[in-house]
């Protein structure tokens, strides 16, 4: 058992205890937030079904953000499908037997690391060569794009430049979700990686990566436009009604 | 406090986002209320003994209270897609007026004070304390927003500006640094009834002259009915529809369509406000205890029947709030919608047939519509998503002969305020107010050139306000502006089938 072995084990427990409990925390925080008042950006659905809909049109097609930006949308929507494809490619590391989709996915999650990396470009390019994006950006706007482009590098560069034990890596994870650890492999390219991801993980739901969970949770996106049929009522603007004025 | 000079910028051919101009509004700031304003409504007359913790305190209260607010100050990545979206913006260059920046102001406060990231890292994320300075900016630049929501169609979180404005006004509000104007007007509602103040007595005068006028003008008995008990209907109308112009000629059409109907109005005292400026302050108990007056008032003259006039703001309190603030309408007739807006009521009848136009009344005009933010982008007319688009477009059509829409992207979800929305419709800020105009103004020149459109039809008095005010500074007629229900009452024929 090196060091490195114990250290990582450590650091991604640290990181996922960090991450679940937060965002546990904050999404809990969120739900028991009342929205006392029906703000739906409209034209919005009337129905729940319409919610759902408008909701994964949203989550999945940025549609707001199409409507807006088609720059801002290319790069943005380019990073979050490669992001969500090499996630996917990534669990064969965590699974045994692999799942048969995650299998069928390798290809597509490979090209999706340079589509990762290159999305990653374009919106750190916006945020030196628009004016109106540079004003906004503070020192850790520019350092999450630095974190995930470097991610996204060296993840590339095991894959193309130099390789790890790819199989020992995977009995590393395997073995740390049953508690049961064994040595990962000495590689400065691993290392880099994962101690990166890890900070990624960590980091999720204490800083502006809450937009994840938050898209979900924002009233004028997910209500449905119905405040003349269905009475709306808060549980503190419920407990005016019984003050006399 | 000098007016500022007024400039309105040059129209350009086609809509070009300008280049930062930091600072360029910084000196463009609102009377602040004074002690006796705030007090009436129950806020600190002057800026509080340790202000600052008071702030955050109130900050930490309205995170408790709203979920938009809490969410929206967290979810937040810079992204820029609202940041050439605001009319403010467009009309100025002060980098300020990007909607993201705007919020930034709230933010930096909120992530000092109530995010580990904030506490530890502050200069890392953008988090500063709350300072003199930052109270200033604060009360400069939420007074140059006008809570119209075009952002939030825009973000990919749906975050709404309009709800971080309004939290930084109830916490301004709650320290001592009120609005002058927004809050002089709420404590008129209070006292009498309607935001212009005008009591009761003269409220009579102005419509029994306005009936006389009808007379005339008609030769039938077009009444204009006050605080009459059993009438079908109430209708809330803004106070400027009383004597303003162009209002005044929306409250006719209205008489005229009720008229032609044969259905029983009344119009109340009490409740002689459609405006709810408690929306603008950001603060529940004041829009509740303003739409309060218009439950009060209905069950008082036993009507049927709730319908609004032209107000877009009041549209939304109405449509969106009433049911959650003054509800449930139970004793109302259930086969109407509580509360209607009048176009609603109007496009009724036309589908039924039941009144009847002579289209060519109103052939001098060339008419195109402003769609009213808070009407577009918070409330909804009739059954269908976008009714409020239709709708109002659908009567246009059915009274006049010559429709032409504005550039797509200036128009329904996408429409700019006309400038002088929440709150700021107020002459110490009329050069904000000119300059928030530019968007619209732009794409009305250009149907002006291509079609003659010599008529802007809209359904909010502070919009109609607004728009006679800054036109002439773009060499446009003031009177070009005018409701929709001034068409209908240019149209509508009141004599026997």
């Amino acid at each position: 058992m090196t060091a490195a072995t114990i250290i990582f084990a450590l650091v991604f427990y640290a990181a996922t205890a960090l991450c679940v409990g937060g965002l546990a925390w904050r999404i809990a925080d969120y739900a028991r937030t009342p929205a006392p008042l029906k703000i739906p950006t409209t034209p919005a659905p009337t129905t729940t079904g319409g919610v759902v809909l408008r909701m994964f049109r949203e989550v999945a097609l940025f549609e707001s953000l199409f409507k807006s930006s088609l720059w801002t949308w290319l790069f943005g929507w380019m990073f979050h499908v490669a992001l969500a494809l090499v996630i996917a490619r990534h669990l064969r590391y965590f699974t045994e037997p692999v799942w048969f989709w995650v299998t069928w996915i390798q290809p597509f999650g490979l090209y999706a690391g340079f589509a990762l990396v290159a999305g990653l470009g374009g919106l750190w390019a916006r945020r030196f060569l628009v004016d109106r994006v540079r004003y906004i950006s503070t020192p850790s706007d520019h350092l999450m794009l630095v974190l995930l482009i470097a991610i996204g590098i060296s993840g590339l560069a095991m894959k193309f430049l130099s390789h790890t034990d790819i199989v020992a890596v995977k009995a590393f994870f395997l073995g740390l979700m049953v508690f049961d650890w064994q040595p990962l492999p000495s590689h400065p390219g691993l290392y880099v990686h994962l101690a990166l991801v890890a900070l990624l993980i960590a980091i999720f739901p204490y800083s502006k990566l809450l937009h994840a969970p938050g898209i979900f949770f924002s009233p004028t996106r997910n209500q449905a436009d119905n405040p003349r049929e269905v009475r709306h009522l808060s549980a503190w603007a419920a407990a005016l009604e019984k003050v006399k004025p | 406090m000098a007016t500022a000079e007024v400039i309105a910028p040059p129209l350009k051919e086609y809509p070009v986002i300008p280049i930062l101009q930091a600072g360029s509004m910084a000196s463009s700031k609102p009377y602040v209320a004074n002690a006796q304003m705030q007090q009436a409504l129950g806020f600190p007359g002057e800026l509080v003994e340790g202000w600052q913790e008071k702030a955050v305190f109130r900050l930490g209260e309205l995170l408790k209270n709203y979920r938009s607010l809490k969410v929206y100050l967290d979810s937040c990545v810079h992204c820029g897609a609202c940041s050439d979206k605001c009319h403010y913006f467009l009309g100025t260059g002060d980098p300020k007026n990007m909607p993201v920046a705007r919020q930034d102001l709230l933010r930096k406060v909120y992530r000092r004070y109530f995010t580990w990231s904030g506490k530890l890292f502050p200069r890392l994320v953008g988090a500063e304390d709350l300072t003199k300075e930052v109270l200033e900016d604060w009360n400069t630049y939420f007074n140059q927003c006008s809570e119209c929501r075009r952002c939030s169609v825009f973000c990919p979180y749906g975050i709404d500006t309009a709800e971080i404005t309004m939290a930084a006004k109830e916490i301004m509000d709650s320290i001592g640094m009120g609005q002058k104007y927004s809050n002089e007007i709420i404590a008129k509602v209070h006292k009498i009834g309607n935001n212009l103040g005008l009591p009761g007595p003269a409220l009579l005068d102005t419509l029994q002259s306005i009936e006389e006028d009808l007379k005339e003008e008609t030769g039938q008995d077009v009444r204009l009915p006050l605080n009459e008990k059993g009438a079908e209907v109430l209708v809330v109308v803004p106070s400027a529809d009383f004597f303003a112009e162009p209002h005044v000629f929306s409250l006719i059409g209205y008489a005229k369509v009720f008229h032609a109907a044969g259905i029983s109005w009344t119009i109340s005292t009490h409740a002689s406000e459609a405006g709810n400026f408690g929306l603008f302050i950001g603060n529940y108990g004041q829009m509740r205890s303003i739409a309060m007056r218009v439950r009060e008032s209905a069950l008082d003259l036993g009507v049927k029947r709730i319908v609004v006039g032209e107000c877009g703001h009041a549209w939304r309190v109405a449509y969106s709030f009433w049911n959650t603030l003054i509800g449930p309408f139970d004793f109302l007739d259930p086969n109407h919608p509580v509360p209607q807006h009048i176009c609603e009521l109007t496009y009724d009848l036309i589908q039924r047939g039941a009144i009847r136009f002579d289209k060519s009344k109103n052939d001098q005009y060339v008419v195109t519509f402003h769609d009213s933010c808070n009407v577009a982008r918070a409330s909804r007319m009739g059954n269908m998503p976008g009714g409020q688009f239709e709708i109002p477009r659908a009567i246009i059509r059915a009274v006049a002969n010559k429709f032409v829409e504005m550039d797509p992207d200036s128009i329904r979800e996408k429409t700019f305020c006309c400038g002088g929305g929440g709150g700021l419709l107020t002459d110490e800020l009329l050069d904000l107010r000119v300059k928030g105009a530019l968007p619209r103004m732009e794409a009305l020149k250009s149907v002006v050139d291509s079609d003659g459109v010599n008529f802007m039809a809209t359904i909010c008095a502070i919009c109609k306000a607004q728009f006679s005010k800054v036109l002439p500074y773009y060499k446009f007629n003031m009177s070009m502006v005018g409701g929709v229900h001034q068409l209908v009452a240019n149209a509508i024929q009141l004599g026997p089938k």
